[in-house]
Order: C-alpha cells, then sequence, then structure tokens
C-alpha cells in the first residue's frame, strides 16, 4: 500500500503546485490517458474495472486537463482492437494497459509507443519490457510463498495439504511455483494439485472429490478466494474437522471479512489487488499533470492480511 | 419403458436394433462406473456417490428440457448464461422479499424463478420462429445477452442470499428424502413429467414429428412453429428448476456461474442418444448421459494416472470412444 501513499502524494504535491500557478504548462495542455482492462469476467476483473472507473472520475476530479478513458475487452484479440480504435481516434498522451497476454499484446502496445505515447504496463508483463515506461504488478511469487511460509509454521512444519489452482497462465503458475517451493523445504506433502479454474462452482466440487480420496486433509490451499468460498462449502458440508486451515489469496471483501472476524480455519489472505489499477493511473497522471517523473518498475508487496491490517484491504463498495 | 416408447416414435420401428442402441448410454455408464470402482476403492463410498449424483441434478434437469429443443431439430445455446441470469433475478427478489415474507420470501422467489426461466425461453422460441432465425444464432445471442445481465447485476463481483436465508434455503441442495438428496428427487421427478409428456402426449408425438421432418408435419397440421416455440419455454421451465437447486449450493451468483454448461448439457444429450439433428428424444438417455460426464470428472480427480494438465485431453478421448462404441453399437 505504500505505493497508494506514494500515489497521493504526488498528487497533492501537483495539486498544490497548480494552486500556486507554477504548473503553468501543464495547465495549458489538455492530457489524455488511455486506460485498457479486461472486461468484468469474474471477481478480480471486476475489481479492476471498479478501481479503475473510481480511479477515473477521482482523477479527472483533480486534474481538469486530464481526460482519462477506461475501455474494457473481453479477450486478447478484442484488446488489440480497442488498442487500435483508441490510438485511432484520439491523440494518446498516455496509456495503460493490464495486457490479457503478455505475448499477444507486446506489438500492438509497441505499435502505440511508437507514436510518443507514454506506456504503463499493469500486472501481465510485455514480452519486451524495453516498451512500458512504467511497469506496475503484484508479486504472484510471493502470494503463494507468504502462504506457504505460514502455513509451515503453523503446522509446525509436516502434515498433509491439497492445493486448487486456477487456469493454466503465467499468474497460476508463479502462485503455484512460489507456494510448492516453500513447502518442498518442509515435511509437509502437497497429497493433490488440479485446476478448479479460478470458478466457485468447480472448486466445491474438487473440494468434495479431495475429501472423499483422502481420508485425513491437515490443510487446503485455494490459489484464489473465490474458489475459497466453493471449498468452504465443501468442507463444512462433510462435517469434516481434520481441516485445519483453509486459505485463499487475493483479497477478496468476503474473505477479508472472515479474517476481520477472527476465523479459526481462515486467519490470514494475501493481497493481489485489483486496485493496483488505480495505483498505476495516479502514478501515470502524475507524470504529466504533477510533473513528478514516474518511470520504472513497481512491484506491489503482498504481505500477509490479519486481524490487525485487514481494514487497510477491505473496500466494502468493491464488487470484489 | 422409453426404449420402446421411442421405437414408437421414431420413423421407421426397427424394433430390437434400436433398444440395443438406446441401452448404449447406460452400458456405457456401467462400464465407467466398474472402472472408476477398480481405479480407486474410494470411488464406491457411499458418500462419494452421493455427491456425484447429485451435482449431476444441475445439467440433467437443464438436459431434459434441452431434450426437447434439440428434439424438435432445434439448439440451445443460451443455457449456461440463463442460468446465471435467472439465479440473479431470484437472489434479488428474495432478498427484496425477505424482510416482508421472512422464510416464505424462498418460495415466492422460487416462483419467480421460474416465470422468469418461462419467460427467458419464450423469448428464444419466438425470436426463433417468428423472426425465422437459426436456433444457433439467435441464442448465440441471447447467450451474450443473459451473460451481460448477470455481470452487471453483480458488478462483476457476487451476488450472494440473504443470511436470514440462507439456513432455511440450505436443505435444498444438502438435505434429503428417505436418505435420497432433494435435488436427485427433483432430477427424478423433472425426468420423469418429461417422460410422460414427450412419450404419452399428443404434444410429445409432434416434438419428435417436427424434429424428424417438419415439412411433412406441417403438411399433417402440426403447428410446427407453436411445437418449437413451446420446446424452448420447457427448457426455460427447466433451467428455473435447476437454478432453484442451485442457489443453496452456493448462495451465490458469480459472472462465471454456469458457464460452458450448455456444452455439458448438449453432450449429455447427445451421449444420451438424442439425435443432434432433431427427431428422435432420449430422456433417460439424458440423464444416463449428465451421470456419464460427472462420474468421468470424479474417476479422473480420484486417480493418479493422468497428469493435472492432460485431464480435460482424456476426458474428450473417453466421450469420444463412448460415441464411437454407441454408434457400432446401433450400425450392427
Amino acid at each position: 500500500m505504500k505505493l497508494d501513499r506514494l500515489g497521493t502524494t504526488a498528487l497533492s504535491a501537483a495539486l498544490v503546485a497548480g494552486a500556486l500557478g507554477t504548473a503553468a504548462t501543464a495547465q495549458d495542455r489538455e492530457f489524455t490517458i488511455a486506460v485498457s482492462i479486461p472486461a468484468a469476467t469474474h471477481g478480480w476483473t471486476g475489481g479492476v474495472v471498479y478501481h479503475a472507473e473510481q480511479a477515473e472520475a477521482q482523477i479527472e476530479a483533480a486534474f481538469p486537463n486530464v481526460d482519462v478513458i477506461v475501455s474494457t475487452a473481453s479477450s486478447a484479440t478484442a484488446q488489440v482492437s480497442a488498442l487500435e480504435d483508441l490510438s485511432a481516434t484520439n491523440e494518446l498522451d498516455a496509456l495503460v494497459i493490464l495486457p490479457f497476454t503478455s505475448e499477444e499484446l507486446t506489438a500492438p502496445v509497441e505499435t502505440v509507443a511508437a507514436n510518443g505515447t507514454f506506456i504503463t504496463v499493469v500486472d501481465r508483463g510485455l514480452s519486451d519490457d524495453s516498451i512500458q515506461d512504467l511497469y506496475v504488478a503484484g508479486d504472484n511469487i510471493a502470494v503463494g510463498a507468504n502462504t506457504a511460509e505460514w502455513l509451515v509454521e503453523q503446522l509446525g512444519g509436516e502434515g498433509q495439504i491439497v492445493v486448487l489452482r486456477g487456469i493454466p497462465t503465467v499468474i497460476d503458475d508463479e502462485r503455484i511455483q512460489g507456494f510448492t517451493e516453500v513447502i518442498e523445504q518442509s515435511d509437509i506433502e502437497i497429497l493433490d494439485i488440479q485446476y478448479a479454474n479460478w470458478n466457485q462452482d468447480e472448486a466445491f466440487t474438487l473440494m468434495q472429490d479431495y475429501l472423499g480420496k483422502y481420508p485425513n486433509i491437515d490443510a487446503v490451499w485455494a490459489n484464489d478466494d473465490d474458489m475459497l468460498l466453493g471449498v468452504l462449502e465443501a468442507v463444512d458440508m462433510a462435517g469434516r474437522t481434520d481441516v485445519q486451515y483453509a486459505l485463499g489469496g487475493n483479497g477478496m471483501k468476503q474473505v477479508i471479512e472472515m479474517v476481520m472476524a477472527g476465523d479459526e480455519r481462515t486467519p490470514i489472505s494475501t493481497p493481489y489487488p485489483p486496485s493496483m489499477i488505480a495505483s498505476a493511473m495516479y502514478m501515470t497522471a502524475a507524470q504529466f499533470a504533477g510533473q513528478a517523473p514516474m518511470r520504472g518498475s513497481f512491484l506491489l508487496d503482498a504481505p500477509l492480511i490479519t486481524p490487525d491490517n485487514a481494514d487497510q484491504f477491505y473496500f466494502p463498495d468493491s464488487p470484489f | 419403458m422409453s426404449s420402446a416408447d421411442t421405437t414408437m416414435a421414431a420413423p421407421e420401428g426397427e424394433g430390437f436394433r434400436l433398444r440395443w442402441a438406446d441401452l448404449a448410454p447406460f452400458i456405457a455408464l456401467a462400464v465407467i462406473v466398474v472402472i472408476g470402482a477398480l481405479i480407486n476403492s474410494n470411488f464406491m463410498a457411499a458418500n462419494n456417490l452421493l455427491n456425484v449424483i447429485t451435482r449431476t441434478a444441475f445439467i440433467a434437469i437443464i438436459g431434459v428440457g434441452a431434450t426437447f429443443v434439440i428434439a424438435t431439430g432445434g439448439l440451445d445455446l443460451s443455457i449456461g448464461s440463463m442460468l446465471a441470469f435467472v439465479v440473479g433475478i431470484m437472489i434479488m427478489s428474495m432478498n427484496a422479499m425477505a424482510p416482508a415474507l421472512g422464510v416464505w420470501a424462498i418460495p415466492a422467489g422460487a416462483v419467480v424463478a421460474l416465470i422468469v426461466g418461462s419467460l427467458c425461453g419464450l423469448l428464444n422460441g419466438v425470436i426463433i420462429t417468428v423472426g425465422k432465425i437459426e436456433p444457433f444464432i439467435v441464442t448465440l445471442g441471447t447467450m451474450g445477452i443473459f451473460r451481460a445481465f448477470i455481470t452487471w447485476m453483480t458488478d462483476g463481483g457476487s451476488l450472494s442470499i440473504d443470511n436470514s436465508l440462507r439456513g432455511a434455503y440450505r436443505p435444498v441442495y444438502f438435505g434429503s428424502l428417505f436418505g435420497i438428496p432433494y435435488p436427485v428427487v427433483i432430477t427424478i421427478v423433472v425426468a420423469l413429467i418429461g417422460a410422460f409428456v414427450l412419450y404419452r402426449t399428443k404434444y410429445g408425438r409432434r416434438v419428435t414429428a417436427v424434429g424428424s421432418n417438419a415439412d411433412v408435419a406441417r403438411f399433417s397440421g402440426v403447428h410446427v412453429g407453436r411445437v418449437r416455440t413451446m420446446a424452448f419455454v420447457i427448457q426455460g421451465f427447466c433451467v428455473a428448476v435447476a437454478a432453484i437447486c442451485y442457489v443453496p449450493r452456493l448462495g451465490a451468483a458469480t459472472p462465471t456461474t454456469g458457464q460452458l454448461w450448455e456444452l455439458q448439457v448438449i453432450t449429455a444429450v447427445v451421449i444420451g442418444g438424442t439425435l443432434l439433428r432433431g427427431g428422435k428424444a432420449h430422456i433417460w438417455g439424458t440423464v444416463a448421459g449428465a451421470l456419464i460426464l460427472e462420474v468421468i470428472a470424479n474417476v479422473m480427480v480420484l486417480s493418479d494416472m493422468v497428469s493435472e494438465y492432460l485431464v480435460a485431453a482424456v476426458q474428450g478421448a473417453i466421450i469420444i470412444i463412448a460415441m464411437l462404441a454407441h454408434r457400432f453399437t446401433s450400425a450392427r
């Protein structure tokens, strides 16, 4: 969350500068920032759309000379088309993009960059990172590793666990990699890892099957909170008391509420906050309206969400 | 019983040969169950079997409706999205009625669901028959529309049922009647009614008549458009029944609810022996087809033989092999 603070600082600095009239050059020009993100097809991207729209309204209110255009796309191909449309119909000063896939979006973003547009890449990196001016992302390996470290400590370094993974993507691979690397150094045995496609229903049936297959499961890790809700339902239905911990990740608000309430089975979560799109938009706006140089790579940490800090990760109005 | 009736409805009564073919989905199911039992002893555990049969309810119930649509020569791609949409409307209306009606909001919400589901089906049917557009295109369109609506209703997140209703509603999925889980009871009732309508009523005979040759049916005085539209209404109604069983399970609707279920349902119907081009319907075969799909998925998780990356490939191969076996038994 230190990044959000960075963004706000830049913002207030810009406001002060604007009030004193020293930012005259910035005020004279209109800036257009395009934001291209995936459509709200599941919980996490729903959160991305929500935070992007919030940030759009806030940035436009703070800087009247900045115009933010948010565009959602339902697939990689649709996102490529959206980029073409955006750059054909607008003079883009900056593009904030959360690419669907790294490989497919690299060349189209490069074309936009060739016109002198400032490029901010969020979450998924492009295949060629020389294209981007600014990179903002969460740390998927840390999401897996931090959860695993906590689990190893709680289980005293031994036990039997099962894992539910998402849709075959880099994000999923990195989380699983971070998790298994830590687990392998302990005596904890991973009984099974299967795909449940970040879907509550599939997680429910998969967990039922796990419970049928293994008489003893000490803990379960679903690498996304959406799936965790399905897992909990299956465990409750089976009435299994051997499952001491059921953990997720991503910081979905229902799960944060459980953490806040001090749930014994789900006492922690790890953030992979969809609000990172807002962090990226603020930083990009600062580059133009605030004359605060914003180039480089910013990796949002994935600290454990515990009852003590849960309120910092809780957005009751967000759909996620 | 169903096999005899189907022969009756088939254009040329091919007697014994067809009966063998009609048994194929049940034989396939038996083979897969035996394989499952051999692979992992936990497969035959009462709990596991109950879980699998119970979760089959959704695909089987929707499949009964899809059998009608496909038998008339139609196709409905919108069912997965329609389920999500109906679930969303149902949760919203239950939550809205909860303060006034208390627990009675649940049956009231269920009635709303049945009405909305039937209307969604009617919408599909009317556009197809009055507009004279291919069912594939129309339902592809409504698939997108329903999916967008549920995404909009949930803001891309999730829509949960009121906590005061959750406890009272849960037994509809998790409870049981004489040891048989309610979703299974509901599936059997829906399939019985479906079989009765399809095999014992004038409307049922018209369904297969329209599917095997629409022109001949029209010349013999059957109102083809009305029969087809009614099939889509039945489909919508069945989707709503599935929604009523679905909500108590997770208590929420999300934009991924029911995603790709249309493909599972169509697969179940076709594995069950209903012809994709229409004219031949097999309600109990559809139920068997739905069971086959869920059992295969269950066996894949229970077995350790296949890498998690290849599970979908094995499932696909098993379905194709089952269909090939079906083809060879019916051609003989």
